[in-house]
């Protein structure tokens, strides 16, 4: 069993609770002292674990970058109790062995829920649909599936992929990108492309694709998610969809919630990203709809990449960031210390809507009794200076270094076992590669 | 006096640039005279790291770099590929480990020689011959030393001259070295294009911008024309040569507008018949045999600045 004492609420309750077999099961309110052989949280903040529906874990194939097991300590350190993992992997995971082989990795790591996400068409080729029915029977229990990192852009494509899915109730989460609009694009399209001379990518080209999928969405009446939204007029389709009814959700990274497009001046390559880094007005447009609910929840896009992948010329680079370790503090700071959400906003937008737009039970619930324990301590009075060399993460591809930031996770439980203790990530014994 | 390197325009102020093309031209007075060559950077060593092809930008850094007695390695590592990545920061590192003391480099990425000069790879002085469609400084500086030689010898600056830039400004690293510099120098740019090939982000340029090249062409006095790569058809950036050409080429009729003291240019290599007709490049009117002397005489002037040449009176 393990108690904890005086940990605070989003409603503000000071509680004590104790957890059993995976669950709580016991929750009052404390008597302000800490309870004997209990963890005492003093003033922290306990919420329910963060869950991710953008992770690349680049397991297997590029574990030279990142593992499942690296990943899911990365994930732990961010305060995620679950992940997404997409399925841009080398193979692809476009199949039930690879989702299997993925999601058993996952267990054995046994830090978080690591959840396959399934791939849309055979080898993100764009042309012919994997066999989403298999992964969905599969013991993963695919249900988000993902061309991420290339668009489905053949809307025929697009349209049976929505449809099929209905079958199992699963999700379409697309990577808005028109191919043709982004021929060779660099960065966004605009005033400092203009300048520094770097080929544009422009807004339109994720919002045209956006469009058309909600339209889509609404005709064949299924279910779509938009990954990484980063443009104010993206929001306005959104928010435009949502008011005639249409299914569809749509997600943020923290990094277009916090960077611009003017810090690519330099050319260097860690502010490279896929979608790309837009414009002040974008950003201040993507928290709105975050603070309004329009964008449901934020999804870090965590993409790890070796050093040697950044440090080059920016044609050269790779797509990505880092994003597990950072996400929680970014969303502090961008919106809970901007006053524009309470805590509790922070909780829906990065628990309990993922957890439900993926369908994960024991993820994302109230923290009440006989609910699962899977939980975090958060020192909200504390902050941190991001240093690449200390992140879990196998690479260190963060664009925040020596960035400080509000919010420290201290500890971390997933079903009932405490994985983080006081910062420290408590080893299982695995023998799994790192 | 300029220092450090030599990577956009910006670098430049009024000042340091207007410093640069007077020492060009003291320079080239004294090389064109019975000594070809000066003993300013002897013992140095300047590579020539071209991953484009460009034998008239390489044969003029060379040509300027042996003038001042440097040693001149071309290291012309054409065909490799800039997906992969290492092979800038390899070659840096080789340049590095032979004692490099100024690099001479031509990219077809964009930023190249700002990597170059930030990162730790190449101790180097770093001049940037032209990184993909964003700079080529030493052009526009010779484009202002030819257009004061023509139109302003007797004045400090380019107040009052009235530039066109004519075509492909979208990917035109010269149109963005020159509307940085010449406007810095105090010129009127209007550039000249179809929407196609000028950048969304256009309008935040100290420019004009007009699609009328017919409008435009008899109140100038110098007239630029850039040159149109083929392949940029093939993008439908227009429908055909044809039509460019008629719209936005420089042939005859257009010719005859121009003001009479007006100067034709081009930073070659020209397509003659596209973007210029044969009349117009060899008309009396153009300057551009004059913009290739005038590149050795601007190179020297940047070899010799940010090298740390001894000053030029004690060389005579
Ligand atoms: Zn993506």
């Amino acid at each position: 069993m393990i108690k904890i004492s005086r940990a605070k609420l989003t409603d503000g309750r000071v509680v004590d609770i104790d957890i059993e077999n995976k669950v709580i099961t016991k929750l009052q309110t404390s008597t302000g002292k800490p309870t004997a052989d209990a963890i005492d949280a003093g003033s922290k903040l306990l919420l329910p674990g963060l869950v991710d529906l953008h992770t690349h874990l680049r397991e297997p194939g590029r574990e030279d970058s990142e593992t499942i097991l690296t990943g899911s300590k990365a994930a732990v350190a961010g305060g995620f109790t679950a992940v997404s993992a997409m399925a841009n992997t080398n193979p692809v995971a476009d199949n039930a062995g690879v989702v299997e082989q993925i999601y058993r990795l996952g267990k054995e790591a046994g830090l978080i829920d690591v959840q396959p996400i399934g791939a849309v068409t055979q080898g993100l080729n764009g042309e012919k649909l994997s066999e989403m029915g298999a992964m969905a029977d599969s013991i993963a229990k695919v249900r988000i599936f993902s061309d991420d990192g290339e668009c489905v852009s053949d809307p025929l494509i697009m349209r049976r992929a929505l449809e099929y899915v209905k079958i199992f109730n699963g999700i379409i989460a697309q990577h808005a990108q028109e191919p043709r609009l982004t021929v060779n694009a660099q960065m966004n399209e605009g005033i400092v492309s203009a300048r520094i001379g770097l080929p544009g990518w422009p807004a339109v080209a994720e919002e045209a694709i956006i469009a058309r999928d909600i339209l889509l969405a609404e005709h064949v009446q299924s279910r779509l998610h938009i990954c990484h939204l980063t443009t104010a007029g993206g929001v306005e389709l959104i928010r435009w969809a949502k008011a005639r009814g249409i299914q569809v959700t749509a997600e943020v990274t923290p990094h277009h919630l916090l960077l611009t497009d003017d810090l690519v001046e330099n050319y260097d390559p860690i502010f490279k990203v896929n979608p790309p880094l837009r414009t002040q007005k974008d950003v201040m447009a993507l928290r709105e709809g975050l603070a309004e609910g329009v964008i449901d929840i934020v999804a870090t896009d965590h993409a790890p990449h070796p050093a040697e992948d950044k440090d080059c010329e920016f044609h050269a680079g790779a797509c990505g960031m880092l994003g597990l370790e950072t996400a929680l503090s970014i969303v502090v700071k961008t919106m809970v210390q901007s006053n524009l959400m309470s805590w509790a906003d922070l909780v829906n937008r990065m628990s309990i809507t993922p957890a439900k737009i993926a369908g994960y039970k024991s993820q994302g619930q109230d923290i009440a009794i006989g609910m699962p324990a899977n939980l975090i301590l958060i020192d909200q009075e504390k902050s941190w200076k991001v240093d690449k060399n200390l992140m879990k993460s196998k690479s260190k591809n963060t664009p925040f270094h020596g960035t400080e930031l509000p919010a420290v996770v201290t500890d971390v439980f997933h079903e009932g076992e405490q994985v983080m203790k006081n910062g420290e990530i408590l080893d299982k014994g695995t023998s799994q590669n790192e | 006096m300029i220092s450090g390197h030599l990577l956009s325009a910006e670098d430049l102020t009024k000042e340091s640039a207007l410093g640069l093309l007077a020492t060009a031209k003291e320079l080239a007075a004294i090389t064109d005279g019975p000594n070809k060559k000066l003993p300013t950077l002897r013992g140095k060593s300047i590579v020539n790291l071209f991953f484009e092809d460009s034998t008239r930008t390489r044969i003029s850094f060379e040509s300027a770099a042996k003038r001042l007695s440097a040693d001149v390695i071309n290291f012309s590592a054409k065909g490799s590929s800039v997906s992969k990545g290492e092979s800038l920061k390899d070659t840096a590192q080789t340049l590095q480990a032979i004692g490099a003391d100024a690099v001479v480099i031509r990219h077809s990425a964009s930023g190249a020689a700002k990597r170059l000069a930030d990162t730790h790879w190449i101790q180097a002085a770093v001049i940037n011959a032209g990184d993909g469609t964003h700079e080529h400084p030493t052009q526009a500086l010779l484009d202002a030393f030819t257009i004061k030689q023509h139109l302003r010898s007797s004045e400090n600056d380019l107040t009052g001259v009235r530039i066109l830039i004519v075509g492909d400004i979208l990917h035109s690293r010269v149109a963005r070295s020159n509307v940085i510099l010449l406007t810095k120098l105090g010129a009127t740019v209007t550039l000249v294009a179809p929407p196609t090939l000028l950048p969304v982000g256009v309008s935040n340029w100290p420019v004009e911008i007009s699609y009328d090249f017919d409008k435009e062409i008899a109140n100038c006095d110098v007239v630029m024309m850039l040159r149109i790569q083929l392949e940029r058809m093939n993008d439908s950036f227009f429908p055909s040569a044809q039509e460019y050409s008629k719209r936005y080429g420089l042939n005859s009729s257009r010719l005859r507008k121009l003001s009479k003291s007006a100067i034709v240019m081009h930073p070659g290599p020209m397509n003659r018949g596209l973007e210029i007709s044969a009349e117009s490049a060899d008309d009396l009117k153009s300057v551009i045999i004059d913009q290739v002397k005038n590149g050795v005489a601007i190179r020297m002037a940047v070899l010799y600045e940010l090298l740390g040449g001894a000053p030029i009176g004690a060389q005579r």
